[in-house]
């Protein structure tokens, strides 16, 4: 098998099975079975577990280049569109919970949440960009914006970050939570900078010896 | 009018090693593992011990006639941080709290001050059971059958001076029995407090128990406090001590984030929280598809309580 093939038929698969995992076990929550218990407020139970699923997926989409830097193996950056897709997914599976079992499609309520709520407004603002995200994720796409494409997707750390705050926001006391959250985050973008400036500040290396 | 809600009877109880199926153990293991974030039961979660029957004739007059929640989702949704933060942590981690013995000291601008046992408490008093709402200021609610007595009955034993205004609650500080008190989420020990008009009201009751048995430690075990008109955080849980006050009690949610929550904490669907909107709420137990119910001025006593608040911005002092 070569690489295109160890991914189409054993990577790729395999990352498919793991990130719908989560997705599982709330399916199976939601008819009582299963190891996850969705409580006395199942309502409140899926939102949270759907957002901070999201979370976690942009969080692994985050992760694959500075993985990929560290080890020098290039082809990971296969797996990061259906990793950034899930966090799409979980996303949006967030908002429709919260539009429709919580707020029972209450188009009004929805709305006066999204002017009146500042966590709702910046939620609403990252799933709106990583919608457009997930809309120009295709191969076709990717040809078609060129370099554009690239200066596009770089607000997934402009959403990721607005998602962190939005975590942090509507926590009503302990945020040790959404503060790891922030951790996280923050040493993801540490990263690229220390990348990003690598060997600018070191001295220079001695020429190697041939 | 007695005992016509449903009682869980010992039998009805799932025995400790039933419950502890290591199947169950296992799945859940491996549910953390996979995604712990998203709340897998909790592993170390077994049944509550057993708790006392105790016997009340409903009142009534003073009860609503909503179907009361169940006992497991009364007893495993809890928000009481001695205990942890999450909803489901006060289940687990107070099953061996031990509320016994108790006493409860008495201070502050009253005749007859001390430091009286649970017994001593609880002495005289016509226990009685009352159905109430309970508006969480989370904006969710519950219909709780609760067992005890009228706070009034209580207080007047102590002989509060011409100089109480106000009553103030305090919940144990013992971090070693209460591992939720290591984490500085709040300032320890919680506080809280009425107006002495508040306190002496009919419809505000000191519960020792619930679905006609001793109160669960999750629940405030053994004796807490219970406002039906205020947010769930005006009801203190495992109360030692009661002091009578001249000047306004400082309450912690309000000493932890005073934009966000006041003193009086009444239920108010027209002044929202500062982050989400009071106007509505989710009844528990209503399942995935229930539809949010307006909440109601004073979660639905405006009748009985409204008139303490008469010529009083209630914008401001939310």
């Amino acid at each position: 098998m070569n690489t295109t093939q160890q991914f189409r038929f054993i990577y790729k698969p395999l990352v498919f099975a793991a990130c719908a995992v989560p997705a599982v076990l709330m399916l199976l929550g939601i008819v009582g079975k299963g190891p996850m218990d969705l409580g006395a407020d199942p309502v409140n139970r899926l939102i949270h577990a759907c957002g901070i699923t999201a979370l976690n997926m942009l969080l692994i989409t985050l992760l694959v280049t500075p993985v990929r830097q560290m080890s020098g193996w290039n082809h990971l950056i296969r797996l990061r569109r259906m990793l950034g897709l899930f966090a799409f997914f979980y996303a949006v599976a967030h908002f429709t919970c919260y539009a429709w079992l919580d707020q029972g499609l209450d188009v009004a309520a929805i709305g006066a949440d999204i002017v009146k709520r500042p966590y709702i407004t910046i939620g609403m603002a990252a799933l709106l960009m990583l919608i457009a995200l997930a809309v120009t994720s295709t191969n076709g796409m990717m040809r078609r914006l060129g370099r554009k494409w690239t200066k596009l997707h770089r607000l997934i750390y402009v959403l990721t970050a607005l998602g962190v705050w939005h975590f942090y926001w509507q926590v009503k006391k302990d945020i040790s939570e959404p503060l790891l959250y922030v951790g996280m985050f923050a040493v993801l973008m540490a990263w690229r900078i220390g990348w990003r400036f690598r060997g600018k500040f070191a001295p220079a290396r001695a020429p190697e010896k041939i | 009018m007695k005992n016509h809600i449903p009682r869980i009877a010992p039998s009805e109880i799932t025995p400790e090693e039933v419950y502890l199926d290591r199947r169950q153990l296992l799945a859940a293991g491996f549910a953390t593992a996979a995604v712990g974030a998203l709340g897998a039961k909790p592993a170390m979660a077994a049944a509550p011990p057993a708790l006392a029957p105790l016997t009340a004739a409903r009142n009534s007059a003073l009860s609503i006639t909503d179907a009361p929640n169940t006992f497991e989702d009364i007893t495993t949704y809890n928000n009481y941080y001695e205990f942890g933060t999450d909803k489901s942590d006060p289940a687990v981690q107070a099953r061996n709290f031990n509320p016994s013995p108790w006493s409860v000291t008495v201070d502050g601008e009253a005749e007859a001050k001390g430091t009286f046992t649970l017994e001593d408490i609880l002495k005289g008093q016509q226990l009685e059971e009352r159905v109430y709402r309970l508006r969480c200021v989370e904006a969710w609610s519950m219909v709780i059958p609760w067992t005890g007595f009228s706070l009034a009955s209580l207080l007047q034993r102590f002989k509060p001076t011409s100089k109480a205004k106000y009553v103030e609650f305090t919940t144990l500080m013992d971090p070693k029995r209460m591992p939720g008190q290591r984490d500085a989420v709040l300032r320890w020990p919680y506080v809280e407090g009425l107006r002495m008009d508040e306190a002496t009201h009919p419809l505000t009751f000191m519960a020792v128990g619930l679905y006609g048995k001793t109160l669960p430690n999750q629940s405030g075990a053994p004796l807490r406090l219970v406002t039906p008109w205020k947010y769930g955080f005006k009801n203190i849980k495992a109360i030692v001590r009661i002091r009578f006050t001249e000047t306004q009690p400082r309450n912690s949610w309000q000493v932890a984030a005073p934009s966000e929550y006041g003193f009086f904490a009444n239920v108010n669907p027209a002044v929202d929280h500062p982050r989400w909107s009071q106007a509505s709420e989710r009844r528990i137990g209503g399942g995935l598809l229930a539809k949010r119910a307006a909440t109601q001025p004073f979660n639905g006593y405006a009748a009985q309580v409204a008139s303490l608040y008469s010529g009083m911005d209630l914008r401001r002092n939310f």
